[in-house]
């Protein structure tokens, strides 16, 4: 199976398909579909799409980590992280897929 | 937030559409990024962060109770890496 890479415009040209709006409106959507789970995760810490998983911001204390190719130490800044949590369904539907794939 | 928090911020943005369609435009959206994740395509969405797949490769495990051993398949699991704008954005005043 060739691995593919899917963009905005792939979500859009789906929203098109599905919905029946004008491409650019459809684009528009799903732009700002990003940008208002982006905006609530900035404000509120979490967002929760059920049947496909939850992003929560998470924060990091400062560590001390190690450059790889010197080994000199540096100080990590403590800073959010976004964290993405996969609901089960999503992971179920995952594995379905790998499963009948590996079996065929 | 959760989903349908977003179908309604989403509905009061674009008066013009009905919410049967904001529901049609949401479902869409999560819908292609899981069916692109089960083909085992990735996800990359620009300025947000992009979904992949990562395979796990079968092991034993043991039952914590029983002790007993249990062959557990390989498996995959979704992944999703921050995207540049947002993680900044996320630190932008600290």
């Amino acid at each position: 199976m060739t691995e593919r890479t899917i963009t905005r415009a792939d979500l859009a040209e789906a929203v098109y398909q599905e919905v029946g709006l004008s491409r650019s409106e459809s684009a528009t959507l799903v732009d700002s579909l990003l940008d208002q789970i982006a905006d609530s995760l900035l404000s509120d810490g979490a967002v929760k799409i059920s049947a496909f998983g939850s992003f929560v911001v998470r924060w990091k204390g400062e560590r001390v980590g190690r450059n790889p190719k010197t080994g000199e130490e540096v100080p990590i800044a403590p800073r959010r992280v976004l964290v993405f949590r996969a609901s089960q369904v999503l992971k179920d539907r995952l594995n379905a897929a790998h499963e009948s794939e590996a079996a065929s | 937030m959760t989903k349908s928090d977003l179908i309604k911020r989403l509905a009061e943005a674009n008066p013009h559409l009905t919410l049967r369609d904001v529901e049609r435009i949401v479902a869409t959206v999560f819908d292609e990024i899981a069916a692109a994740l089960a083909r085992g395509d990735r996800v990359e969405l620009r300025g947000f962060g992009a979904f992949s797949v990562r395979e796990r490769a079968a092991r034993t495990g043991r039952n914590p109770r029983t002790g007993e051993e249990v062959a557990v398949p390989d498996k995959v699991v979704p992944h999703f890496k921050t995207g540049k704008d947002l993680r900044e954005r996320l630190n932008a005043h600290s």
